[in-house]
């Protein structure tokens, strides 16, 4: 019974896995019978072989590393912005109305536009890619604390006041934690356009970073590490979603439609 | 000596409305309404929807200022958030992030959480203190959120339509235990409610309230706990309710030994 229990909980586990397998078998398979050309896409283990031989030069950890920082640095720069600026144009009317349209022309605009003119302004340094993945990521955090802080139930807000809560109060114990899975929803939306972001920016002018490994692979033709970087960009995605979920799930504990997620 | 006193400074206070009007708009809800509430009386203010009692209520409690008159709370203006006064409404409004018993502890001060922990004890869900609101029934609920309001020790309690949402059996239960704390509190409790039996069964005094004025003011001297199939109780709430639905009094039977202390003259 117990065994039965534990096989069923471990084929669970087992499922979302099942499609990434699958195409790396065909995949294999597909190289090693000739039909896929290692010059156009090589094979799994190709692929591994050249993450390997990178891993153990220690330059992949790096990239890694350097990557990760980037896209950390840029979305907590970004993300604050958002946040702060999505609370208290939520919160205070007067804000809303100085601020909101503006920061919605804003967020119509892509922010990979702005590539030539971050250039000419920051140079090619790293500023420039803090600065493009800050702007990426601020808007869906601003656009989701805005609405979260807008749909706290008002009923709450009255019931708040009745019972003598200050300002400060109202907004950590009330607002703040009603506007919370709104919020979240922005981080995990953030997280996309914040890896999104980082590989354009280390495309175009970098000397580090998996973006930089990626387009250096490509000038050389080495098809291995181009796919390798993809899937690097892939992982490190998952896990920033895996992240954000086990926030989701820590944070948002009182609610029914998370506890059991 | 000192207990005492704090004890007799914990009874209910005096509610005073003078003149009270109250427009939204150009739509009058509330046209001149006068009333003093004793401390300690409970009253029940019934109407049709729309009638103004929420709106006469919200106003007793300062969540909104009245057009012309004035209200005036243990001699001074309402004020919301005072500790003087605690408001339920019809749903429980707790939070949903926090547990039962940090909901009851809202708005008090750390050093005085005991007087939470007493308070839940007190509607007898002292067990369910760690569970999150969402997993409580909606009369549950209720008995948190009556909780909440007992443990600042209110001197009013103001109930808007706090069983309108419950079923018949819940709805009686909470009424039975409203009043038990309302006899030990010794707290002002005014409650809008359109359940006329449940205004019979709970208040010393009913006003009805009919367009926006007082139709019919009415003491009620039923001991307590009060016999629902009583013959005098089914009296007074045929008469509370032919106000309440406008029946013209040619149409009334009469109602034996019942004075109201105050009836509107009905021109229509």
């Amino acid at each position: 019974m117990m065994t039965a229990r534990l096989q069923d909980g471990l084929l669970r586990q087992a499922v979302p896995w099942v499609v990434p397998a699958l195409i790396l078998i065909v995949w294999q398979a597909l190289s090693m019978a000739g039909i896929i050309a290692a010059r156009v896409l090589p094979a799994p283990t190709a692929v591994a072989q050249a993450g390997v031989e990178l891993f153990t030069e220690g330059t992949l950890i790096q990239d890694v590393a350097i990557s990760a920082r980037r896209a950390l640095l840029g979305l907590l720069i970004g993300g604050s912005v958002g946040f702060v600026l999505g609370l208290v144009n939520g919160f205070f009317p007067w804000g809303a109305r100085l601020l909101d349209s503006s920061v919605q022309m804003g967020r119509n605009v892509p922010h990979l536009a702005l590539i030539p003119l971050v250039i000419l302004w920051f140079g090619i340094g790293e500023p420039a890619r803090l600065f493009l993945v800050a702007i990426g990521v601020a808007f869906p955090i601003y656009i989701n604390t805005y609405h979260g802080v807008r749909n706290v139930d008002a009923g709450l807000i009255e019931m708040s006041k009745t019972y003598g809560l200050t300002t400060w109060q109202l907004l950590r114990q009330v607002i703040l934690p009603g506007a919370l899975p709104s919020i979240l929803v922005g981080l995990r939306y953030a997280l996309g356009i914040m890896w999104l972001t980082l590989i354009v920016a280390e495309s175009i002018a970098a000397t580090s970073g998996i973006g930089y490994v990626t387009m250096n692979a490509r000038e050389f033709l080495q098809t291995d590490v181009l796919v390798l970087g993809i899937l690097l960009y892939a992982l490190l995605g998952k896990a920033a979603d895996v992240a954000a979920r086990a926030l989701e799930r820590r944070l948002l504990a009182w609610n029914p439609a998370y506890a059991q997620a | 000596m000192q207990m005492h006193t704090t004890r007799t400074a914990a009874k209910g206070v005096t509610i005073e409305a003078t003149a009270l009007e109250m427009a939204f708009g150009p739509r009058l809800v509330l046209r001149g309404v006068d009333l003093t509430i004793q401390p300690g009386e409970f009253v029940a203010i019934v109407g049709q929807s729309g009638c103004g009692k929420s709106t006469l209520l919200r106003l007793l409690a300062g969540l909104e200022q009245p057009s012309e008159g004035a209200v005036s709370l243990a001699g001074g203006a309402p004020r919301p958030g005072s500790p003087l006064v605690r408001m339920m409404f019809q749903d429980a409004r707790l939070l949903p992030w926090r547990r039962v018993l940090d909901n009851i502890a809202l708005g008090l001060p750390s050093q005085r959480h005991a007087e939470a922990e007493a308070a839940l004890a007190e509607v007898g869900l002292a067990e369910r203190r760690r569970d999150w609101p969402s997993i409580l029934s909606g009369g549950q609920r209720q008995r948190v959120a009556l909780a909440r309001a007992l443990a600042s020790r209110p001197r009013a309690l103001l109930l808007d339509e706090p069983l309108g949402a419950l079923d018949a059996l819940t709805r009686l239960d909470m009424q039975g235990l409203i009043e038990r704390v309302w006899q030990e509190h010794g707290f002002t409790a005014v409650l809008v409610t359109h359940d006329v039996e449940e205004a019979v069964a709970l208040a010393d005094r009913i006003i009805v309230l009919a367009s926006g004025q007082i139709a019919l003011d009415l003491h009620i001297d039923l001991p307590r706990p009060r016999d629902h199939a009583s013959r005098r109780f089914t009296d007074i709430k045929k008469m509370v309710l032919d106000e309440v639905l406008g029946v013209r009094p040619e149409h009334r039977e009469p109602v034996q030994s019942l004075v109201p202390a105050r009836r509107l003259a009905r021109t229509a």
